[in-house]
């Protein structure tokens, strides 16, 4: 597996400070708890509409969110419930917004995929594929252009790289050195389509590397690992660079849309929760699935 | 005031809003260094430099969601648009994000940016070049739409859709650039949004117009004067708001109604303003609301044939006598 930033590594993966530990798995099971209300709710038609989960990924927000300051902006996509909890947003709101309640955090006019927090800066909640990515470059220029020293995290699915989009924003961020960390959940799967089927190059971070922007793969099940986007990538960002990830992650819910079915492809690929290694002690009566990061990573 | 081109006064309100407020900036296609591909932009990169004035590379959709990114989280940009038929490319972003963020968060966030370029019948620039392209977006709850007919107009206008704190689409027109006019030199002289302009006072038939066609609409009032016929001219200037309120007293004064638009007609401005005239004062119509449009049909390149799709000045005086002759007395 290539990796050019992930070489001069500053946290190494078993090392991981108990203390991030346990908050990486109090966000993560924060996510997890939140999802499995969420669908509880939907089976029982109080949430409408298309409700996306993001069980099965929980290690990405948690230990991308990690290493952001409070200040700093993060957006996303449609399946974002997890991004915004991990930035700090109050879950009650959040679970309002679900029911389209007006103490929703967007007074029940937005929805699941439309969630804002604007004093966590979450910046929502974008559910045309693709089309929140420049939106992050142009918080990148906003940044720049104030001379902030913030960063911008901008998460996106699989199914965007084939979106002309994901292109024009790698190009515009690299071209004016904007401050944005482009994070690819790559869940191999856009909705029925594999990404061997939508993609002529799968290995998205190199499209990355295209645009002259430093770029890595990562296990999106490994929190201790590699998943926490490290200070040193963070600081190299927030003085002016911008940088590519893309994760590996699985999915274990099918989509949030009335009669979506679990396809054999989604279906049997996982959604444990990787509990962080210095914490695997797994405390009995946790409920926590006994597979840990370390399965895995194996199985990226 | 001061005599200047339309081109002048739009880069004079783009200079005054800069200077008075850091946040502006502009951003698009050839902005910066090539000073504008219709030179609106003069002169600002020397005085602004290039943090305020973006040069991006060809991608409408892209440097417009950078704008929206900006403009959430401070950024007061000014997107321009080579021209507005490239504007389609960005659709989404200005349909689905710009126009709706500030409901769709709840009011959290607000995207005041404002997408602006030439659009509308140009010189023999054929089918792609060359269309009213104002219909895709007064349609969309959340934009307004702004169509500058004059030189003065265009100033006052884009310093109050710079000012407002939403998306303004704000469409001049390639022909109307080198036109010339009075343009108050004042940087505080704005003129609101949503307010229609009398252009001529008449009092036998409203007519309704913007851009080429008031100008168009104008040379017909001037002749049919000749005739007895006391024309009144009315200039919507935002499409969005639409000032119903001054449309409705021309209508009630006049009650005879003509709307010209360069457009294809199905679904245009006509359609709309003849709704909300029928809804609103049918009882104060003394004919049916006539429609003076665009065929149907792509712009063509043949000088012959681009005159037989956009109205003419026979035309235009054909509904207004066509108008005037029915009587619902
Ligand atoms: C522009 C656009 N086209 C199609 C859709 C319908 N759609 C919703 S989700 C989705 C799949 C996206 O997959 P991916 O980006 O990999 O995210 P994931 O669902 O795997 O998190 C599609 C095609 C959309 N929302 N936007
Ligand atoms: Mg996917």
């Amino acid at each position: 597996m290539a990796k050019t930033v992930a070489q001069q590594k500053a946290i190494p993966g078993p090392g991981l400070d108990p203390q991030l530990a346990r908050r990486l798995l109090g966000t993560m099971l924060l996510i997890r708890r939140f999802e499995e209300k969420a669908a509880e709710a939907y089976t029982l038609g109080k949430i409408g509409g298309f409700l996306h989960l993001y069980i099965g990924e929980e290690a990405v927000a948690a230990g991308a969110t990690s290493a952001l300051r409070p200040d700093d902006y993060a957006i996303s996509a449609y399946r974002e419930h997890g991004h915004c909890l991990a930035k700090g947003a109050d879950p009650r709101r959040m679970m309002a917004e679900l029911f389209g309640r007006r103490d929703g955090l967007s007074k029940g006019k937005g929805g699941s995929m439309h969630l804002f927090d604007r004093s966590v800066n979450f910046l929502g909640g974008h559910a045309i594929v693709g089309a929140h990515l420049p939106l992050a470059a142009g918080v990148g220029l906003a940044i720049k252009y104030d001379g902030r020293d913030q960063v911008v995290v901008c998460y996106f699915g699989d199914g965007a790289v084939a979106q002309g989009e994901f292109h024009e924003s790698l190009n515009l961020a690299a071209l004016w050195k904007l401050p944005v960390i482009y994070l690819c959940e790559n869940n191999r799967y856009a909705m029925g389509t594999s990404t061997e089927r939508a993609l002529a190059q799968t290995e998205i971070w190199k499209f990355g590397q295209t645009y002259g922007i430093a770029s890595e793969r990562v296990d999106g099940m490994d929190v201790d690992g590699d998943l926490e986007v490290r200070p040193d990538v963070r600081d190299r960002v927030r003085a002016g660079g911008r940088h590519g990830r893309s994760c590996r992650a699985r999915r274990r819910r099918p989509g949030g849309r009335p009669g979506a079915r679990r396809s054999d492809a989604v279906a049997h690929r996982g959604g444990h929760l990787p509990v962080p290694r210095p914490l695997d002690a797994r405390p009995r009566g946790s409920g926590l699935p006994d597979q840990g990061g370390s399965r895995a990573r194996e199985a990226a | 005031m001061a005599v200047m081109t339309y081109r002048e006064a739009l880069n004079m309100a783009l200079r005054e809003e800069m200077r008075r407020d850091g946040r502006v900036f502009v951003i698009g296609e050839e902005v910066g260094l090539y000073e504008g591909a219709y030179k609106v932009t003069q002169g600002l990169l020397k005085e602004f430099g290039p943090r305020r004035v973006v040069d991006t590379p060809i991608c409408e959709s892209g440097f417009t969601g950078v704008g929206i990114g900006a403009a959430m989280v401070g950024l007061r940009p000014v997107v321009e648009m080579m021209t507005f038929n490239f504007a389609i490319i960005a659709l989404d972003q200005i349909v689905n994000t710009a126009a709706k963020l500030h409901y769709m968060s709840g009011g959290q966030f607000n995207v005041p940016i404002v997408i602006r370029g030439p659009g509308g019948p140009a010189a023999q620039l054929a089918a792609q070049h060359s269309q009213s392209m104002e219909t895709y977006f007064y349609h969309v709850p959340g934009l307004k739409v702004v169509r500058p007919t004059t030189p003065m107009d265009a100033k006052g206008l884009l310093k109050s859709s710079i000012r407002d704190d939403n998306p303004v689409i704000f469409i001049e027109s390639e022909t109307l650039y080198p036109v010339k006019g009075e343009v108050p030199e004042d940087p505080d002289f704005v003129i609101p949004l949503g307010k229609a302009v009398v252009r001529r006072e008449g009092k036998d038939v409203t007519v309704i117009a913007y851009m080429g066609m008031m100008y168009r609409a104008m040379e017909v009032a001037e002749d049919l004067a000749k005739e007895g016929l006391s024309v009144e001219l009315v200039d919507p200037r935002t499409l969005r708001p639409m000032d119903t309120e001054t449309i409705i007293g021309s209508v009630r004064k006049t009650h005879r109604l003509v709307v010209v638009e360069a457009g294809a007609g199905f679904a245009g401005m006509g359609s709309e303003i003849a709704s909300f005239v029928t809804e609103q004062a049918f009882d104060d119509l003394d004919a049916p609301v006539e429609r003076v449009t665009g065929a149907n049909a792509p712009m063509p390149y043949a000088r012959n044939l681009e005159k037989l799709k956009t109205p003419s000045k026979d035309k235009i005086a054909a509904a207004v006598r066509r108008v005037c002759g029915a009587n619902g007395g």
